[in-house]
């Protein structure tokens, strides 16, 4: 990313705890526009939650701060801007399973934007098409392989055109021949110029599409920088261990 | 035959049949409005008991458990007979319809709370992540799906509420019991009471047969 590129988040010092439990031990953290940053690390390690905190599904500590494109990321009229603006695609989809896949994708523009039924519409099939289920969009979420339903969860999310999207191990709950189909629609998306967080398990995705990648473990945020020096040159023990095991099995 | 001649005398049945027909008329209404405020009352209850600040939650717990704890008939007596010391005098049909909302409310609000839990907090986070309002969450995403969970057991308190239209008769609303009573006093003949026991069952019966069937579809249709 070169220097004049604005960060649209920003997390300073964030903390989050469940009780006594420290999840997220003060973690910094700048990301451009148009960066796709991919987080990986070890279960427990604080990276879903870390995500969950940048559109405050995640309360955290009132001293920590997190913004995006400037906005102050807290309860208050504000976050309805901040969560229009960020996009999530969740593990377990999460799709409406009382609506059709096309109604699914249509709901949010019209009722959070105000966009009328038909644009919705029309715009809702583009995003299907986009991302390859055009045929699926009169079914019922319960209809469609994982797969398609996580492709009809990040159409969805698309459809608010979100400036970020953020990723919660979108392949972790699909059967591994389904993996490939939703990780295609992401490496498209990463060329379209959105910001994209993702936390994921897939090394090779993040080897090849991400333009950083973070490692945590344990709450912190324990080494960042490209593909290459995270795959190919870590400085940490702990990151060097942790790709070894994911590696080599 | 002399049973026959006193539970079952056809005479006096079809002498008695328009009064209980007109206190059957009573019963529906008095059962139709309770029904309709209570589900009104119970869901406003129940979704507000979701997003109120903490004060106004203990104030609809400590609602619902109240009106959970007393019994019927005596909230319906204190209506009518005790609130008028206060200067709140209620014809029977107002006193009846007040007692049975407010529990009806009470109790469907405890269903409409059971549904709305049963659904994954994925779908709320989904919603929140859309950027979709608290409103647009509930009307738009969580009530349809719950609702079709609860439909059995909001169908099976609306029996209930219909059964226990019959203690408006304490209260001396004319309806189908009252008449009932009544014809068998003019009568000297407990026909009419078994009548309205017959119109009471041939009335409930196939509310309690859909309530099986529905209880038995979701569970089997359930994914």
């Amino acid at each position: 990313m070169t220097a004049q590129t604005k960060n649209i988040i920003s997390v300073r010092g964030l903390v989050k705890a469940y009780g006594t439990f420290t999840v997220l031990h003060g973690i910094d953290l700048d990301i451009a526009e148009g960066e796709v940053v991919c987080v990986i690390g070890p279960s427990g390690s604080g990276k879903s939650t870390l995500i969950r905190c940048i559109n405050h599904l995640e309360a955290f500590s009132p001293e920590s701060t997190i913004t995006v494109d400037g906005i102050r990321v807290q309860q208050g009229a504000a976050l309805a801007k901040v969560r229009a603006e960020v996009g999530m695609v969740f593990q377990s989809f999460n799709l409406f399973p009382h609506m059709t896949v096309l109604k699914n994708v249509m709901l949010a523009p019209m009722r959070v934007r105000q966009t009328p039924e038909a644009d919705a519409a029309r715009k809702a099939r583009e995003l299907l098409a986009r991302v390859g289920i055009s045929e699926q969009a009169e079914k019922y979420p319960g209809q469609l392989s994982g797969g398609q339903q996580q492709r009809v969860a990040i159409a969805r999310a698309l459809a608010m055109e979100p400036r970020v999207l953020l990723f919660d191990e979108p392949t972790s709950a699909l059967d591994p021949e389904m993996v490939g189909e939703v990780l295609d629609v992401m490496r498209h998306l990463a060329g379209t110029g959105v910001t994209m967080v993702v936390v994921t398990h897939e090394m090779g995705f993040a080897r090849q599409v991400a333009d950083r990648v973070i490692f945590m473990d344990g709450g912190k945020l324990i080494e960042m920088g490209t593909p290459t020096e995270i795959f190919d040159n870590p400085r940490e023990e702990r990151t060097r261990s942790f790709l070894r095991a994911v590696l080599n099995h | 035959m002399n049973l026959i001649n006193t539970f079952f005398n056809l005479k006096v049945f079809l002498e008695s049949l328009p009064q209980l027909l007109w206190g059957l008329v009573v019963t529906l209404e008095i059962g139709i409005v309770s029904i309709v405020a209570g589900l009104i009352g119970g869901l406003i209850l129940a979704v507000a008991r979701l997003y109120s600040p903490t004060f106004i939650k203990v104030l609809i717990r400590s609602y619902i458990d109240v009106f959970r704890s007393i019994p019927l008939l005596v909230l319906l007596i204190v209506v009518y007979y005790a609130l008028p010391f206060v200067g709140i005098r209620l014809s029977p049909f107002l006193s009846a319809v007040t007692a049975l909302s407010l529990v009806s409310a009470a109790y469907t609000a405890e269903i409409f709370r059971a549904g709305i839990e049963a659904i994954p907090h994925g779908q709320f986070e989904a919603s929140a992540a859309l950027g979709l309002s608290n409103r647009h969450t509930m009307v738009d995403v969580i009530l349809p799906q719950a609702i079709r969970i609860v439909i059995p057991p909001l169908t099976n308190n609306c029996i209930n509420v219909l059964k226990d239209t019959a203690l408006a008769s304490v209260v001396a609303m004319p309806d189908l019991l009252k008449q009932a009573t009544q014809a068998q006093a003019l009568a000297a003949n407990p026909t009419p009471l078994i009548g309205a026991a017959v119109i009471y069952i041939l009335l409930l019966w196939p509310m309690v047969a859909v309530v099986s069937r529905l209880e038995k579809h979701f569970s089997r249709g359930k994914r």
